[in-house]
């Protein structure tokens, strides 16, 4: 079986037309792979450009060259060469990404945002829902919460609203910026087991830790990104 | 409809033509009349002629009563279902100096009649026409005033709008309130406004024996229903078309099935109700005077 | 490389180019829309959203270019070739189109219920208590009181025209639905409305939107694709999120930089 994440030679620069056309180098040449199963941990100096990683392997950063394929319904996507139309679809089912921070529709109550990935996947609304409440509960979001927006949350609410989300389908590729920031000890042993679950079940994780004990517990591999940066913040 | 060429000497005023229209204006009338009657309830425009009356007083209906006369034909004019209102006598006094015809208030000798808001109690025939004076000939206009619209509507049958004022109506007050101008639908393609007769004489247009044309002065249209047409009234499933009743009888002639008018007798509330056609009632209390004398 | 890439699109663009005089209204503009998308067009004022807006939704011929829609399924049909009474059966069936003004969206001299009913009539309803039943349930989905049925738009906010709009757009359960600005002049709170609203209408009716804002908070929630536009050109297109987090002309990287943080 081939691995659910192949990158190949990207490389990526900003170039700056505001500020007359300056070029700012972020990556040149990273090649990474990661297999089911297998959960990797971005590290690099703060500022070094693992998030900007993460946005190039969700397709929202454009690649100026190399390939990023992504497993997709039995086949592979480059993201880098993918049409709007396809990544897509890949996001819709394969491909689950939580950023460190939740953006959306204020009004739409937590338990539909928690849900609603699941329910574009086709999902029955109930099971999706269903699902939405083992999360949320697991996750220590109060039951007299699920009815409202997240939008006036605390931090830790949301980023844990944010998890709920981007875990409630079983995505064979998970991509997670900083899952455990801002919560206390509890949550993020909680949060930790869930991505181990989402490990164990077969789901290739590329993710961001600050701590070491998080990536100790969580990930399999770490994959330095240093020596193909450009030293720019992303 | 025979031709008729030149002044005669039935005319009091050998200046004018006969039933003082020209010859051509009579001719681009028949035309358009011929269209109207090929294509049941199709608004055909026409190149109005001022007449010598205001607009709203049956200019429309004048113009075509005027192209169809024949120096043979009885007229017979009423306003409201009367022959002795005002605008009804004028304009048969108008076409009697005109064209020098005969005229009538019994719907029965009439070969003509030329109506404002009423039709006749009596099943009209086939040899006789009836001639309706519209002033706003088009359904549409109630939610859609641009006539370019409009006509594209009636191109496309596209009447939903005519439902919407229904529902309106409905909405409002519970039932179907148009009492009057209630649209209908022609021969199963064009959606038509009869002009303003009470909705009480829709069923009298359906299959009618007689000729009807319809002539709009001001808005210069014509439209017609051939003899033996279709005619339905717009409804909904789950509120049909119903004609007006009245509780009581005509005081005058007891009839309980015609449209009746409300009468003021007096200031202390005194009223009464009595037949709208005056020549139908007139009939009725005749007999009733003959039966008792016999 | 995905086995639906070879379905039809529902809505085509190639080349819809307008000009007014010597004004360039829009020019050169390509784009495959398909169910379930939402595609926002941003640009500034006079870029020539609306110009466009105008011509793939068959309101204004484009002078050059085609328009190609899905009709019944039945493969891509030129918009220009299509007889008139189809290309209004369309507008009234299966196309929605909101205006930025209610008041031009909306028929102001009859109720509420009349007007959600309205659509249906044309279609052929001819039963006024389903028809009012409808007209009810499309009221609580765009969270009007039911009470106010009766009532004319007159009476209402700017907001509340607004949904009724959108309900009496979506009673016929359109395909694709086409947005000027809807939620502009509205307060915070009904705008906030709106989106939902609109969110749940396109993941429940798999409904295309092409939504016309100069809002790029809106753009980014709403929208799965985004097209920049500058001086009737299309000057950048992708991904939501790429385009306003990755811009890479030059106009897309000064609008994105030019709003507070959305």
């Amino acid at each position: 079986m081939t691995a659910p994440i192949r990158v190949s030679d990207v490389t990526k620069k900003f170039t700056l037309h505001m500020q007359g056309g300056v070029e700012l180098p972020v990556f040149d040449g990273v090649s990474m792979t990661v297999k089911a199963g297998q959960a990797i941990a971005l590290t690099g100096p703060s500022g070094a450009g693992k998030s900007s990683l993460l946005r190039l392997l969700y397709g929202t950063y454009k690649a100026d060259s190399g390939c990023i394929h992504i497993g997709h319904k039995d086949d592979a996507v480059d993201i880098v060469t993918a049409s709007p139309r396809q990544i897509l679809d890949v996001r819709r089912y394969s491909l689950g990404y939580v950023s460190q921070f939740l953006r959306v529709i204020p009004r739409v109550p937590t338990l539909e945002i928690v849900a609603e990935p699941m329910m574009q996947l086709g999902a029955a609304p109930e099971k999706a829902r269903h699902r939405a409440r083992e999360l949320l509960k697991r996750l220590r979001i109060p039951e007299n919460l699920w009815g409202l927006s997240p939008v006036t949350f605390s931090g830790g609410e949301q980023q844990r609203v944010n998890i709920a989300r981007g875990l409630c389908p079983d995505y064979p590729v998970l991509l997670l910026d900083e899952p455990t920031a801002s919560l206390d000890a509890e949550n993020r042993g909680t949060v930790l087991e869930l991505i181990n679950e989402a490990r164990e079940k077969g789901s290739a994780i590329v993710s961001i830790f600050h701590a070491k004990a998080d990536r100790d517990i969580a990930c399999t591999d770490e994959f330095d990104i240093q020596p193909f940066t450009g030293g720019v913040c992303g | 409809m025979k031709q008729q060429s030149s002044p005669t000497s039935r005319t009091d005023s050998p200046s004018y033509g006969f039933a003082y229209l020209n010859e051509q204006t009579k001719r681009m009338i028949r035309r358009a009349l011929l269209k109207a009657v090929a294509v049941p309830g199709y608004q055909v425009p026409f190149a109005s002629r001022e007449m010598p009356m205001p607009y709203g007083w049956g200019t429309g209906g004048i113009q075509v009563t005027a192209s169809i006369l024949t120096p043979d034909d009885t007229l017979k004019v009423i306003d409201q279902g009367a022959d002795d209102t005002t605008n009804a006598v004028s304009i048969r006094k108008f076409f009697r100096k005109t064209a020098g015809i005969q005229t009538t208030e019994s719907t029965d000798e009439a070969s003509i009649v030329q109506t404002r808001h009423r039709i006749p109690e009596q099943t009209l025939r086939e040899d006789q026409i009836l001639v309706y004076q519209v002033p706003i000939p088009e359904p549409l206009r109630f939610l859609e005033p641009r006539e370019t619209e409009t006509r594209k509507m009636h191109a496309l049958e596209e009447y939903g709008l005519m439902h919407v004022k229904l529902y309106e109506d409905i909405a409002r007050h519970g039932n179907i309130a148009t009492t009057y101008a209630y649209p209908v639908h022609v021969h199963g393609r064009y959606v038509m406004d009869p002009s303003p007769t009470p909705k009480f004489d829709n069923p009298k247009m359906d299959k009618m024996p007689a000729l009807q044309l319809f002539g709009a002065g001001r808005e210069k249209r014509i439209y017609a229903i051939p003899p033996y047409t279709k005619v339905r009234s717009l409804d909904f499933d789950d509120h049909p078309f119903e004609v007006q009743k009245w509780d009581g009888a005509c005081a005058l002639c007891g009839e309980t099935e015609s449209f009746l008018d409300e009468v003021i007798l007096d200031d202390q509330g005194g009223r009464m109700f009595c037949c709208s056609d005056s020549d139908h009632c007139g009939k009725r209390r005749e007999t009733a005077g003959d039966s008792h004398a016999a | 490389m995905l086995h639906d890439d070879l379905s039809c699109p529902l809505l085509r663009a190639r080349s819809v180019t307008k000009i007014y005089g010597d004004h360039v209204g829009c020019l050169g503009v390509s784009f495959d829309l398909w169910p379930g998308e939402v595609l926002a067009i941003v640009g500034e004022s006079g870029s020539g959203k609306s110009t466009l807006l105008s011509c793939l939704s068959g309101a204004m011929e484009p002078s050059e270019g085609e328009v190609f829609y899905n009709a019944d399924a039945t493969g891509l049909t030129d918009l220009a070739g299509m007889p008139e009474p189809q290309l209004r059966a369309l507008a009234r069936t299966d196309w929605a189109f909101v205006h930025q003004n209610p008041r031009d969206g909306l028929r102001m001299s009859v109720s509420a219920g009349a007007n959600i009913g309205e659509r249906l009539m044309a279609n052929g309803a001819r039963h006024y208590s389903n028809i009012r039943t409808t007209a009810e349930t499309w009221l609580e989905k765009v969270e009007i009181d039911t009470s106010r049925l009766d009532d004319l738009p007159e009476t209402f906010s700017g907001g509340m025209q607004q949904r009724l709009q959108i309900a009496r757009n979506l009673v016929t359960g359109p395909r694709l639905v086409f947005m000027d600005e809807p939620p502009g002049g509205l307060d915070v709170s009904v705008q906030a409305r709106l989106l939902d609203l609109v969110r749940k209408l396109v993941a429940d009716h798999e409904l295309a939107v092409v939504i016309v804002t100069h809002d790029l908070a809106v753009a980014r929630l709403l929208a799965s694709r985004l097209m920049v536009m500058q001086a009737g050109r299309v000057v950048e297109t992708g991904l939501a999120d790429q385009v306003l987090d990755d811009p890479q002309a030059p106009y897309s990287q000064l609008l994105v930089s030019s709003v507070l943080q959305v």
